[in-house]
C-alpha cells in the first residue's frame, strides 16, 4: 500500500502526528490575508495530484486512527449515527457513491465488484472482506449509511430535499465542531443555520440553499470551513463540551504552539441519483500552529487572519479568549513580507 | 450546453412511434459504459442541432431508473410548438448521436409518504413511469389515475394496465370518463402524497380540489413544464457580455442569449426551477413574464426576469447578463 497509516490517537495522550508529507498538503483554508464570510463554493473537481482536492473522497495517513475514535465514539454515544426511516434509500445512494469512488481511486486499497445487485466490496487497510445484496439491508450488519461512513473520514449529513428547502434528516457527526447530529435532527437548512453570526443578515443563507437545491448530479461542489480547536481532538460535541471546553483554558506561550490545532474542514455536497437527496460530507484536518508556522505563508498570513478576524467570528468560533495568546505567539512568525495569492505553499 | 451542467454523449438506439401523437426515444451512452441511475421524476435536457439553430428542451426520464444501460422518452408532437418536437419526430433517427444533460429532478417523490397517489394527463405520464418502477422495486404503494383522451391516443395505457392491473385506473375522454376527483381525494389514508403532471387546467383542477379539501400543502407535488412562447422578435442588450443582441420570433430569451456565446445559467428552461434568473437593469417597454417561478410582487417589479420563458415588447431592455 501507498499509504503508511499512522497508529495515534485523538484523545486521552494524543498522539496525533502529521509527518511532513501530510503538512504540506493540508488543506490551509485562507487564500488572502483577511477573512469573512462568502458563499466560497467551487467545483469539487479533481486539482493539484496529491493534495486533499484529488479524489472525491481524501483517503490520508491518519484512516484508521480516526476509523478507531469513531467506532470508540459510537460505542459511547450510539445517537451520533441516526436516520429517519425515509433515508434508507439515500444511505444506499451514499454507500454506492462511495464504494464506487474509493474502488477507482484507490485500487490498491479498496475493490468492488457487482453481479446484479450481489456486491463484493474489499478494504484491504480495515481487513473487511463483505458479500452483500445491494439496497438489502438486512445482507449488512447495519444500516448502508452507517456500514459506509465506519469506513470512511469525515462526517456525513444527508439531506432530503423537498418543499423548497433541505432537511437534515440523517447523519454520521463523531468529529464536529460543536453541534450536534440529535439536536439537528429533523431540523430544515435555515434552524440548523440559526445559531451562525452575521451570515443571516448577509444573506449569506438564502442564496446558498438556492445553489444547493439546483445543486446537479454529476457536478459536485466544495468549500473549506475552518475553526480553531486545542489538543487534536476530533470529537469536540456539545455532548462532550465538559471534557474538551476546560482544554481551551491553561495554555502558555511555550506550549501554544503544540496545542492549538487549526481544524479545517473540507465540505462537499454531492446530488444523490436515487433518493434526490444531498450528501453533505464534512471532513476535518488538524493542524498545529508548531506544524503550520513551518511553512512560511501560512505563518505569515495566519496571523494577519487571526489579527483582523471580527470579535463575533472570534466568538462564535470559541477562540476569543486565546486570541491574545495565539497573536503573540504567531506574531514571531509573521515578518510583514507579502504573501502570494491562494492557499498552497510557495513551492 | 452550459455552466453548471454535467452533460453526457449519447447514441440513439431506438426510436418507436407510440401512437399518432407520440414517439419513444432510446438513449445510450456513446461508447458504451453505464448512464447514471435517477430518480423517478427526473428530466434530462436533450440539445438539438437544427442548422444553425440549437434548441434545449427538457423532457421526462421514463425508463426504469435502476436500468443504467438505457434511457427512454417519450415525445409528443406539437404541430404549433416552435420545432423542438417537430425536430425529434422528423430529424431523429436510430445511430444518431446526440448530447443530453445528466438527469435533475423537480417532481421528486417524498419518501415520507405512505401512500403516493398520482394523477395524469396526457403525455403527462411519463414522470409516472419512471416513479411507478422506482416504487415497485421498493414495495412503495401507489396508485395511479391516467387520463387519455381515447383508447388509440393513451399513451402506455395498456402497458401499464397490464404491468399493475389493481394500481392503474384509466379514464377515456371519449367516452366521457372523469376522474372522481373529490372522492378520490377525500378517500385517502393519513400520510397520503398526491402528485400531477399533465395539462394546465389538469393541474389547477388538481391543485383547487385538494386545497379546498384541505390537504397540505407541502404533500401535493405537481410538475408544469411551460414551453417558451413564441413572440414578436425584440433586442436585448446584455450589459455584462457588452453584447446586443436580437431575439427571434421563435426564440426563446435564453436561446438568444446562448446563441450570442454567453454562458448563462439554467436547469429546466421551462419557468420552474429558478436557475435563469436575470437582473433587468433597464427597461423602457413591457416585460411578458411567463414564468412560475417570481412572485407576483417580482413580475410587477420589473427588476428580473427568466428568459427561459419570458419575453419582452417595447424600446430598450438592458439585461445583467
Amino acid at each position: 500500500m501507498t499509504i503508511q497509516f499512522n497508529d495515534e490517537t485523538f484523545r486521552d495522550d494524543f498522539t496525533f502526528r502529521n509527518s511532513a508529507a501530510a503538512i504540506a498538503r493540508f488543506p490551509f483554508p485562507f487564500h488572502e490575508d483577511s477573512y469573512m464570510y462568502s458563499v466560497n463554493l467551487e467545483p469539487h473537481t479533481t486539482l493539484r495530484p496529491g493534495s486533499p482536492f484529488e479524489f472525491a473522497f481524501d483517503v490520508d495517513e491518519h484512516y484508521l486512527a480516526e476509523m478507531k475514535e469513531r467506532a470508540q465514539v459510537l460505542a459511547d454515544d450510539p445517537l451520533r449515527c441516526q436516520s429517519l426511516p425515509h433515508m434508507t434509500l439515500a444511505g444506499w445512494d451514499l454507500l454506492e457513491y462511495i464504494m464506487e469512488a474509493k474502488a477507482r481511486d484507490y485500487p490498491d486499497m479498496f475493490s468492488l465488484s457487482k453481479n446484479g445487485n450481489a456486491w463484493h466490496w474489499v478494504n484491504k487497510p480495515m481487513q473487511i472482506e463483505q458479500k452483500f445484496t445491494f439496497l438489502d439491508e438486512s445482507t449488512l450488519p447495519c444500516g448502508p449509511l452507517e456500514y459506509i461512513t465506519r469506513q470512511t473520514q469525515g462526517d456525513f449529513a444527508l439531506l432530503d430535499q423537498r418543499d423548497d428547502n433541505l432537511w437534515m434528516d440523517a447523519g454520521m457527526i463523531t468529529t464536529q465542531a460543536d453541534w450536534s447530529l440529535d439536536f439537528d435532527i429533523g431540523m430544515n437548512f435555515f434552524e440548523w443555520h440559526a445559531p451562525v453570526p452575521k451570515a443571516h443578515e448577509m444573506g449569506i443563507f438564502v442564496r446558498a440553499l438556492k445553489f444547493l437545491l439546483n445543486l446537479q448530479q454529476g457536478a459536485p461542489t466544495r468549500r473549506l470551513n475552518w475553526t480553531m480547536t486545542v489538543n487534536p481532538l476530533l470529537d469536540t460535541s456539545p455532548e462532550n463540551y465538559h471534557k474538551w471546553g476546560p482544554m481551551k483554558t491553561g495554555m502558555t506561550i511555550d506550549t501554544i504552539g503544540q496545542q492549538q490545532h487549526l481544524r479545517v474542514e473540507l465540505q462537499t455536497l454531492f446530488r444523490l441519483p436515487r433518493s434526490n437527496a444531498i450528501a453533505f460530507p464534512i471532513r476535518a484536518y488538524l493542524c498545529s500552529f508548531e506544524d503550520l508556522v513551518s511553512v512560511p505563508k501560512w505563518g505569515r498570513r495566519l496571523h494577519r487572519v487571526v489579527r483582523g478576524i471580527p470579535e463575533e467570528l472570534a466568538t462564535y468560533k470559541g477562540f476569543i479568549a486565546n486570541q491574545p495568546l495565539m497573536l503573540e505567539y504567531l506574531s514571531q512568525y509573521d515578518d510583514g513580507a507579502a504573501t502570494s495569492d491562494g492557499i498552497f505553499p510557495d513551492d | 450546453m452550459s455552466a453548471g451542467t454535467a452533460n453526457i454523449n449519447v447514441t440513439v438506439a431506438g426510436v418507436t412511434k407510440i401512437n399518432d401523437l407520440v414517439t419513444r426515444f432510446k438513449f445510450v451512452r456513446t461508447g458504451g459504459g453505464e448512464l447514471p441511475t435517477f430518480s423517478g421524476g427526473a428530466h434530462t435536457v436533450v440539445e438539438m442541432r437544427d442548422g444553425d439553430l440549437t434548441r434545449l428542451n427538457p423532457y421526462s426520464l421514463m425508463s426504469d431508473p435502476a436500468n443504467r444501460g438505457a434511457y427512454t422518452i417519450s415525445v409528443r408532437r406539437d404541430d404549433q410548438g416552435r420545432g423542438g418536437s417537430l425536430f425529434m419526430h422528423s430529424q431523429v433517427r436510430e445511430g444518431m448521436e446526440m448530447v443530453i444533460s445528466n438527469p435533475v429532478n423537480l417532481f421528486s417523490l417524498d419518501l415520507r409518504a405512505k401512500k403516493h397517489l398520482m394523477i395524469a394527463g396526457g403525455i403527462g405520464i411519463t414522470p409516472f413511469m419512471a416513479q411507478m418502477k422506482q416504487l415497485a422495486a421498493t414495495n412503495g404503494l401507489f396508485e395511479l389515475h391516467y387520463s387519455v383522451r381515447t383508447a388509440s391516443l393513451g399513451t402506455y395505457a395498456s402497458e401499464l394496465s397490464a404491468q399493475f392491473p389493481s394500481k392503474v385506473h384509466i379514464y377515456h375522454d371519449d367516452l366521457e370518463q372523469r376522474i372522481q376527483l373529490e372522492t378520490l381525494l377525500d378517500g385517502q389514508p393519513l400520510g397520503t402524497h398526491l402528485y400531477v403532471c399533465g395539462p394546465k387546467g389538469m393541474i389547477d383542477w388538481v391543485r383547487g380540489q385538494a386545497q379546498k379539501l384541505g390537504w397540505p400543502r407541502e404533500a401535493v407535488h405537481y410538475e408544469e413544464f411551460l414551453a417558451p412562447v413564441s413572440g414578436r422578435p425584440f433586442d436585448v442588450r446584455l450589459a455584462a457580455s457588452d453584447k446586443t443582441i436580437r431575439v427571434g420570433e421563435h426564440q426563446s430569451l435564453l436561446e438568444a442569449i446562448e446563441a450570442a456565446g454567453v454562458d448563462a445559467p439554467y436547469l429546466c428552461r421551462g419557468g420552474a426551477c429558478g436557475q435563469c434568473e436575470t437582473k433587468v437593469l433597464e427597461h423602457d417597454g413591457e416585460l411578458k413574464h411567463h414564468d412560475h417561478w417570481l412572485s407576483e410582487e417580482e413580475h410587477r417589479s420589473g427588476k428580473v426576469i427568466m428568459p427561459c420563458v419570458s419575453r419582452f415588447e417595447g424600446k430598450t431592455l438592458v439585461l445583467d447578463r
